[in-house]
């Protein structure tokens, strides 16, 4: 559509404005991780210290806390996945008495608040024993993303092709066999998509790994980070440092696997 | 004859019973830990909420009392109405400033536009409590904020933004804003690249201005996406909760507390294990009640 040059360049001014305002914050926390991390630092002089990135991995238990959510998000990565996988698979390639009812239990999933169901969970668990443990802290986030995953995965079998089903039913294939070498080969982007989103909600979630381990014996990075804020007050510098630290992980996926995120986020949320 | 297709009938019938089986079986782990992890605490919550506990000693029924605390407790009410100011900085103003990134960038072709979509949904990727320390930084008395204003010579204005009565709930409101902006604009800008070209070109033959043309067509077009955005953006609005944890605990006093902290509060620093469950109910209805409304007139031609 042609519209005139002088409107075409407001429009660049108005996407420069507000790439800036987006970018701005994230320049901020940058610029203080690499700032002087106290007034001797600043005292030596030098505008750039990366040594701050070991020194808050250190001072901050860093190391420990990425490791343990690495841990928590491989085990609700693998668990929910493959079980959204052949939830969805049923959902969305088989008909039985029940399939709408099923699909609309999990549709009612996405939406409940975690704050609704965590707290009687962290109770009867703690009964169990499973609370301060990774379990305790995996178990309501595989819930969770199975939620949406079923979701997304039955979206997924449903669009497959129906004549490649029946030909391979008819070459006497058994549904498993269906389900592993022909469809999930094929849904490989699909999977990608939703394997990324649940690695982001997970690595990224507060809530639940504050709750689930009161002791602190199962602390996640975001988790790592409050408590540094809280504990760690003289200057800013490795708070920033940690705080790049915690993020890097997804937006270093981010950068790379970008259509994968904005498709699923945006196609993920568009109702039935 | 007859026989013959009772015959297929019943082989039919097992096979489709067989197969209602086997779809059971697939579907049993994610009903299991779905089941197990979300369902079944959700319906304990409800149950939970007509108790008075502390946690660890004896609990008694108290029928809907919990519930009626939620009401006539003010701190609480006051959590539900800061939410309901959170929602106009997550979805209100992200739409209001979502529809016309968006208008303005489908109108014309722009070069770059992928790059810029790219830039404004990464707040969406970030984790809160990253965010949250960020612009606590940002906010603070000395921080780049007060540092800008007094640069340019609106020194009047600075403030320990997150330590004032009157603006930290904006202050943290805005933050939201920042987060949810991308996400609505980059949803909007799908829909909006459905509108046929010709259409406009009609419109513009009918001598429509940008404004007439923005109402008539595009508006109409993304009324599924506004739909989406919305819902998504309230939900976030109405559960926030490393985002008040992280940046104000709920203060100064009680005028950034949400209903999501004020459940964590009750629940393991209070010992109020059934008022915290009660709100956790009242907030799913809260929640589910928003999104009915909002699929309806969306939906309303």
């Amino acid at each position: 559509m042609k519209v005139s040059s002088i409107e075409r360049g407001a429009n660049y001014v108005v996407l420069i404005v507000f790439a800036l305002v987006v970018l701005g914050p994230i320049g901020v926390i940058i610029t203080l991780a690499f700032g002087p991390k106290d007034a001797s630092a600043a005292r030596e002089g030098g505008l750039f210290h990366p040594e701050n990135f070991p020194e808050a991995w250190e001072v901050g238990r860093f190391g420990q806390y990425m490791l343990t959510s690495l841990v928590v998000a491989a085990i609700v990565v693998v668990v929910s996945v493959l079980a959204s996988i052949l939830a969805g698979y049923a959902l969305g390639t088989m008909r039985f008495r029940g399939a709408t009812a099923v699909f609309y239990l999990f549709l009612l999933g996405i939406m409940v608040p975690t704050e609704a169901f965590i707290v009687p969970l962290y109770f009867d668990l703690r009964e169990l024993g499973l609370t301060n443990t990774v379990w305790g802290v995996a178990l309501p986030q595989i819930a969770m993303s199975i939620a949406f995953g079923t979701y997304w995965m039955r979206t997924y079998f449903r669009t497959s092709s129906r004549a490649l089903i029946e030909a391979a039913r008819l070459d006497g294939a058994t549904s498993m066999r269906i389900l592993w070498q022909i469809l999930v080969p094929i849904g490989r982007p699909a999977i990608l998509t939703l394997v990324l989103l649940v690695f982001m909600w997970t690595w990224n979630e507060f809530l639940i790994p504050l709750v689930m381990s009161p002791n602190g014996d199962v602390r996640t990075a975001p988790l790592g980070l409050a408590f540094f804020q809280g504990q760690y007050t003289q200057g800013t510098a490795l708070l920033a440092a940690g705080a790049v630290l915690v993020a890097l992980p997804v937006v270093a996926l981010y950068i790379f696997l970008q259509r994968h995120f904005i498709k699923g986020m945006v196609e993920g949320a568009v109702r039935e | 004859m007859a026989d013959s297709t009772t015959t297929v009938g019943r082989g039919a019938n097992r096979r489709s019973a067989r197969s209602a089986w086997v779809a059971w079986a697939y579907l049993a782990p994610a009903l299991l830990l779905y089941g197990g992890f979300l369902l079944f605490p959700l319906g304990r919550a409800a149950q939970y909420s007509l108790f008075d506990w502390d946690g660890l000693g004896e609990s008694t029924f108290v029928g809907l009392d919990n519930y009626l605390e939620i009401l006539f407790d003010e701190r609480l009410r006051e959590a539900f109405w800061h939410a309901l100011v959170l929602v106009f900085f997550f979805a209100v103003l992200p739409l209001v400033i979502g529809l016309l990134l968006a208008a303005l960038l489908t109108r014309s072709h722009v070069r770059g536009v992928g790059f810029f979509r790219s830039v404004i949904f990464l707040p969406q990727v970030i984790a809160m409590v990253v965010v949250a320390v960020t612009w606590r930084q940002i906010y603070a008395p000395d921080g780049p904020l007060n540092g800008f204003l007094r640069l340019v010579g609106l020194g009047d204005l600075a403030r320990p933004w997150l330590g004032d009565y009157t603006f930290t709930l904006p202050a943290v409101g805005l933050i939201g804003t920042w987060v949810c902006t991308g996400l609505v604009t980059v949803l909007l800008m799908a829909g909006m690249s459905r509108v046929p070209r010709e259409q406009y070109e009609a419109a513009r033959l009918d001598g429509a201005g940008p404004v007439r043309e923005f109402f008539a067509i595009t508006l109409p077009t993304v009324r599924g996406e506004i739909t989406v955005a919305l819902t998504l953006t309230i939900v976030a609005a109405l559960k926030t909760f490393d985002l008040v944890y992280v940046t104000t605990s709920g203060g100064p006093g009680t005028s950034t507390t949400v209903p999501s902290y004020e459940i964590y509060r009750r629940a393991f620093q209070l010992g109020d294990v059934g008022v915290a469950t009660a709100v956790g109910i009242v907030l799913t209805i809260v929640v589910f009640a928003i999104n009915a409304v909002v699929n309806v007139i969306g939906d309303r031609k």
